[in-house]
């Protein structure tokens, strides 16, 4: 690891000023010279790799008084970006009332892991791609921008089948953003002008031509909370992958649904593991709307939402698994008794 | 309760060795040119070792660390703590588990600095006078490890999965000790190791 300095942030405005040190400089935030700090399991391992080389580290986790509450409101469920993954996943009106939120936070990493990372950092997590993270390939356009990609022709078993581009096809490996992209969520975010707020699903900017762009975060702005509007207890998020526990996702689907007698009145969808960014599905909403469910209509359902794939060499079985991933996520929401 | 140890017991230091190699007469020139051009940047480091306390197992440990350091390393290194082990250093297998207050982290991602002001507990914290801990007591009784090395890590873990609540039914602690790998896989023993330990703690 690269030798930094390391600092203590003790209020937003003192890591708002500490982490816009180098705005001018105009580089991708991930390539930033100064890196929040909050749990560490995404910053500290890449470090490790050499695949962040920030010079300055800026410790957050002062901040957590302020930003780690949990509060189920009547209207809105409101989560301070600093809220350890472990606390919210164990909370018990999220079990009740939302159920996606709490189980797409159970089923990724460990224990240990859900204990340190934070809610803000896991959305921000980076990709698992193995190009991206060995340095020693030397072309990754995420890493160094118009150098190509190792994965393209690579092996992609791993990778994106949506969202992708001729530049980038690493997937976004996390679990809790698809809970938050299908519920509309809102990220409410701090920096050098204040806070600001913004639909969940404007975070993430698919790679396009700019891979090594990642959010639309500007320089020394923090996440500090995600707001989610009504309450979601007909709500599932599923997981398949290679391992029963401790494992990435190969596809997962959230969904929550809304019925009554028998007819789906509204229905959020979103993909997780097949996609370069949190991925909801609107085109499989649209087909449900309105509709009574039943297995062809989840099939319907499921192929809309691949309707766009694309597969490479090792990755095609995403969009058959994905499928199938999100009609039997479609069969548990509706079945689950609440 | 206060321990003044030093964190560099063998006297060496990174900056110290680079100076003491470029003075050595058995350095060719050409190495010691280019390690004397190394010092310019190494000079202008930000980097320059801090002063930290780290509560480990009640006692205050004062050390001077590089930033860099992480709880892991302080604990190896420099506290000659060497109980919780170092398998993959990314957090991946579980093998560096302590307990930071109550709960359970991997110290190879915490890094130290981050970590001052905060109870620390490691495998060697567990026992008090010569009584074995009931989940140290219950790996023994079960056989729960073949070559040993993810113990540390699987009993600290283990310790906080009962205290989470998360050892209710074999599935539970299977899901909830997935993140202590056990290249032995003597998985069966560590369950059957967890539920009679949890049994011991539930009883008070």
């Amino acid at each position: 690891m690269r030798s930094f300095s390391y600092q203590r942030a003790t209020d937003p405005g003192m890591a708002v000023q500490a982490l816009s040190a180098d705005a001018a400089a105009n580089n991708p935030l991930t390539q930033a010279t100064a890196q929040p700090l909050a749990g560490g399991t995404t910053l500290i391992d890449l470090m490790k790799l050499d695949v962040m080389r920030p010079a300055a580290i800026v410790d957050i986790n002062p901040l957590a008084q302020g930003w780690s509450a949990i509060e189920p409101g009547s209207g809105n469920l409101w989560l301070g970006a600093l809220a350890k993954m472990s606390d919210v996943a164990a909370h018990e009106d999220i079990q009740r009332n939302y159920p996606v939120i709490a189980d797409s936070l159970k089923l990724a990493a460990s224990a240990q892991l859900r204990n340190m990372a934070t809610l803000g950092g896991n959305v921000l997590q980076r990709t698992r791609c193995s190009y991206f993270r060995d340095v020693s390939y030397e072309n990754c356009n995420k890493r160094n921008p118009g150098s190509g990609c190792a994965a393209m022709d690579g092996v992609n078993r791993m990778h994106a089948v949506l969202g992708t581009s001729e530049q980038c096809i690493a997937t976004y490996p996390g679990d809790f953003a698809q809970a938050l992209i299908a519920l509309d969520a809102t990220v409410e975010v701090t920096g050098r002008s204040g806070t600001r707020s913004m639909p969940f699903a404007e975070l993430h900017k698919p790679p396009g031509n700019t891979p090594e762009i990642e959010t639309s975060l500007q320089p020394g702005e923090l996440i500090s909370a995600f707001v989610i509007p009504g309450r979601w207890p007909r709500s599932v998020y599923l997981k398949a992958r290679d391992r029963q526990s401790y494992e990435f996702a190969l596809s997962s689907a959230a969904v929550a649904l809304d019925v009554q007698d028998g007819t789906i009145r509204d229905a959020r969808i979103a993909l997780g593991g097949v996609a370069t960014v949190p991925w909801r599905a609107r085109e499989t909403e649209a087909l449900l709307k309105g509709r009574k469910f039943d297995d062809g209509l989840a099939q319907r359902a499921a192929d809309a939402a691949f309707a766009d794939a694309k597969g490479r060499r090792h990755n095609s079985f995403k969009i058959a698994l994905g499928k199938r991933v999100v009609a039997h996520a479609l069969q548990q929401a509706v079945t689950m008794e609440i | 309760m206060s321990d003044t140890s030093s964190s560099r017991p063998s006297g060496f230091h990174r900056r110290a060795f680079i100076a003491g190699a470029a003075g050595s007469a058995l350095v060719p020139l050409t190495a010691r040119a280019a390690v004397q051009d190394a010092q310019a940047p190494v000079a202008q480091d930000p980097a320059l070792p801090v002063d930290v306390t780290l509560r480990v197992n009640g006692q205050d440990k004062r050390l001077n660390l590089d930033a860099r350091t992480t709880v892991l390393d302080a604990l190896r290194e420099h506290l000659k703590l060497t109980g919780s082990k170092k398998g993959c250093d990314h957090g991946q297998c579980g093998a560096c588990t302590v307990l930071i207050g109550d709960r359970r982290v991997v110290s190879c991602l915490t890094l130290a600095l981050a970590a001052e002001g905060q109870e620390i507990t490691t495998i060697e914290g567990l026992a008090t006078n010569d009584r074995l801990h009931p989940m140290q007591q219950a790996f023994v009784d079960n056989d729960a490890f073949q070559c040993g090395y993810c113990t540390p890590g699987q009993i600290m873990s283990a310790i906080a999965c009962v205290k989470e609540g998360h050892a209710g039914s074999d599935a539970d602690i299977r899901e909830y000790m997935s993140g202590n790998i056990c290249r032995c896989a003597a998985y069966p023993n560590i369950v059957a190791a967890v539920k009679q330990a949890a049994t011991e703690i539930m009883k008070g």
